[in-house]
């Protein structure tokens, strides 16, 4: 009989810890434009290969090239770069009003802002997202009033969910953003179950769902997949791989698993790998994706490799974790970087114009905060009436709640 | 008037809801082609089609997942959990989501959902067959729970619930599907049609959710009880011949205080049953409310009667079963204390 040796547990590590030199070694990048660009109607065997590569369209020099080119205008792109740059300057903002105590929370989108800024553009009127709490730039690039936003974050008297919320946990149906959980993957089941209603109803909408590396390993993740599969629910499932959950590298929900993308083919349904940081390619994956989920076609996964460039939360100090210069080693670059090179690169944008645009937004930013400030912030001014606290729960208010809002006596 | 078992209530009342509205979709694990493993969805998915009825995978948190988006785009899901026993899995769903749907969003999202759970004991179910989880629900604001005792209401209430513009918990003991069950083990049991309960009208009819019903009026002690228990009260109150007025709840929250107060006031006395564990079970809120609102009425302690705090056991299950002896004990010392 063989020797038996005691068994090791294997827990994965981060190549690199505070102190090391970053390493992206292992990150396997292709060339823009080597990635093919399948017809929509292709079954997930045939394209098994796209969740193993990274489809990517902007080249180092900032061209675009490749079957994933080609698919937005001069203007569209500049509108693309002004969303991006909205975001990461109201990003900043919040930051430090967080920082003066304005608010008791933020979270930022520091170098995830083409993800969810370019796959907004991807859809129609009447779709809905089922976003994470980092995925602001939907809103932003469906035109929600950037003052509302900052409201929401003041929990002040013209904040929309009237206090109840934690700050950057938006809602607007109107521009297709569901309402935010603090509670991880829940909404991505939902977001099934809203395409399986329009399906259900012969409607043409569809929905997105977003969950981030970390949460994919929630069982609601596994559960999103096997109904999708299942019904064909007209819904394209987000995964956003920024490299880290809080302190967890991602390692540790991917496990043996290659990508995780490629997760989507164990339940049959077609999954890309796409550049998170760059504008025109996430903008062509949504498209497709999109496509499939209108013509009945099904679900499609997508996967966009991107770094989480700031703190988790306002709440995390990322150097406890990971080497400080880890993002600069990033070898996708910066989203905004990457496309005002590629805007410039065609013509259509220069140094000069992008140090105006970062003015104009600045200042529309600060206003827009200002005004926002005006009406209140979580510790001066306004705020949400107490009594707003015993509304909505229920449709109607049940006699219990009656009675404690008067003993609340408001 | 048809008359109808539980399960036939049950089921007219999806038939009704789903005829009228065409929002109403109805599935979980076996409720489609072969229509339930309890039958309560027999013949649905052929008279209304795969995409108004159908089978899910097992997964209690992608049926309830799914309810909570289809629900807020609109529809009125109606799912089944196929043993209450099985809601664990999908707490986070009803906890974190369904019941916050509308208080997180201001209202911009809503979440017209029902879940349809068999629950409680009395059936040799054992651990993982016969709980009742109603306090894991009662505590959870946003949500009304719903636990029916007799056809009639079974589907007033269903029908009630299924309109209802907020999440409902529709707890359906499985003991009573088919007949009425007083806990005397021993003798046979009757079927729904040789009880009056079982007179159930034809089409649309709706009961009022937050309103208890007086299942035996009486001056001597007050019981507040809902689903089996209610029937296990009427067999102590015969067997004792203590004038117990009981009341069944039929909606635990929103409960119906006026009516429980009423009553105690009347009575000075009150026991208060469930089959679920006793500790922090819903008949602690129950004992709490009367002790605050009826304490200078209250001739005696409030008396609780529930199941031991153990999980449900197999071979001893009318040890555990809070039946007519236990029940009839509590009436007699309340009423002589």
């Amino acid at each position: 009989m063989a020797e038996v040796t005691p068994l090791a547990l294997h827990v994965p590590e981060p190549a690199v810890r505070p102190g090391g030199v970053p390493d992206f070694s292992s990150v396997k990048i292709p060339k823009a434009g080597a990635v093919p660009r399948p017809d929509v109607d292709t079954g997930s065997e045939a394209i098994r290969d796209l969740a193993f590569s990274i489809i990517r369209v902007l080249n180092r020099e900032g061209e675009a090239v490749g079957p994933w080119a080609g698919l937005l205008s001069d203007d569209e792109l500049r509108d693309g770069l002004r969303d991006m740059m909205t975001l990461r300057t109201f990003d900043a903002r919040m930051l430090l009003s967080q920082r003066q105590g304005k608010t008791s929370f933020y979270m930022q989108h520091l170098g995830e802002e083409a993800v969810s800024c370019a796959f907004q553009k991807a859809l129609a009127p009447g779709d809905m997202n089922f976003p994470t709490y980092r995925q602001a730039g939907l809103l932003i690039a469906s035109g929600y009033p950037l003052v509302t936003m900052a409201c929401q974050i003041y929990s002040n008297a013209r904040d929309p969910l009237k206090g109840r919320q934690l700050p950057v946990l938006y809602s607007s149906k109107e521009h297709g953003f569901f309402t935010v959980s603090g509670n991880l993957a829940t909404q991505y089941v939902q977001a099934v179950g809203w395409a399986m209603a329009s399906a259900i109803r012969r409607d043409t909408k569809i929905a997105a769902a977003w969950i981030g590396d970390g949460s994919t390993a929630e069982s609601d993740f596994h559960a999103a997949l096997v109904f999708a599969s299942t019904y064909k629910a007209p819904v394209v499932l987000n995964i956003v791989n920024n490299q880290w959950a809080i302190s967890t590298f991602q390692g540790i929900a991917r496990g043996g698993a290659g990508t995780f993308a490629a997760r989507g083919l164990g339940f049959g349904i077609p999954a890309l790998r796409v550049d998170g940081n760059d504008y025109l390619a996430v903008y062509a994956v949504a498209k497709w994706a999109i496509a499939r989920a209108r013509s009945n076609l099904g679900p499609t996964l997508i996967e966009y490799v991107t770094y989480r460039v700031g703190a988790h939360s306002t709440s995390d100090d990322p150097s406890a974790y990971r080497p400080k210069t880890e993002s600069d080693a990033w070898p996708l670059g910066d989203p905004v970087i990457r496309l005002k090179n590629h805007l410039i690169r065609r013509g259509a944008w220069s140094e000069e114009r992008h140090k105006q645009a970062e003015a104009e937004i600045l200042e529309s930013v600060i206003a827009a905060q200002k005004e926002a400030e005006s009406f209140g912030t979580l510790h001066s001014g306004s705020r949400p009436s107490a009594r707003e606290m015993f509304e909505g729960v229920y449709a109607e208010m049940p006699p219990h709640l009656l009675r404690q809002r008067q003993q609340a006596g408001v | 008037m048809p008359r109808m078992s539980m399960v036939e209530a049950i089921r007219d009342a999806m038939d009704v809801m789903m005829a009228r509205d065409e929002s109403v979709v109805v599935f979980g694990e076996d409720v489609g082609y072969f229509g339930g493993v309890f039958r309560c969805t027999y013949g649905l998915q052929q008279k209304y089609g795969t995409s108004r009825c159908f089978d899910a995978p097992v997964s209690e948190s992608g049926i309830v997942g799914t309810a909570v988006g289809m629900a807020a785009y609109g529809l009125r899901p109606c799912v089944e959990i196929q043993f209450a026993d099985y809601v664990y899995p999908a707490y986070d769903q009803i906890v974190s989501e369904a019941a916050r749907l509308r208080y997180r969003s201001n209202g911009e999202f809503t979440c017209p959902l029902v879940i349809r759970m068999p629950t409680g004991g009395g059936i040799f179910g054992g651990q993982t067959h016969s709980q009742s989880p109603e306090a894991l629900f009662t505590h959870v604001s946003g949500l009304k729970t719903v636990v029916p005792s007799n056809p009639y209401d079974a589907k007033g209430l269903l029908i009630a619930a299924i309109e209802d513009p907020d999440p409902v918990i529709f707890l359906e003991p499985k003991r009573l599907y088919n007949g009425p069950f007083d806990g005397h083990h021993e003798r046979p049991v009757t079927p729904w049609s040789k009880h009056a309960a079982s007179d159930v009208p034809a089409g649309h009819f709706a009961l009022p959710l937050g309103k208890a019903s007086i299942a035996r009026a009486g001056t001597d002690v007050t019981v507040l009880a809902y689903g089996t228990m209610v029937h296990v009260a009427q067999a102590a109150a015969a067997e004792t011949g203590i004038d117990a007025e009981i009341i069944d709840l039929r909606t635990l929250v929103p409960y119906d205080l006026d009516t429980m107060v009423a009553s105690v006031a009347k009575t000075g006395r009150c026991v208060v049953i469930h089959e679920a564990t006793l500790t922090s079970g819903f008949g602690a809120e129950l004992a709490a409310l009367i002790q605050e609102t009826c304490f200078y009425h209250l001739e005696a302690p409030v008396a609780r009667v529930a199941g031991w705090d153990t999980p449900y056991p197999h071979a001893q299950e009318w040890d555990y079963f809070p039946g007519p002896g236990r029940v009839a004990r509590a009436l007699v010392e309340t009423v002589e204390a």
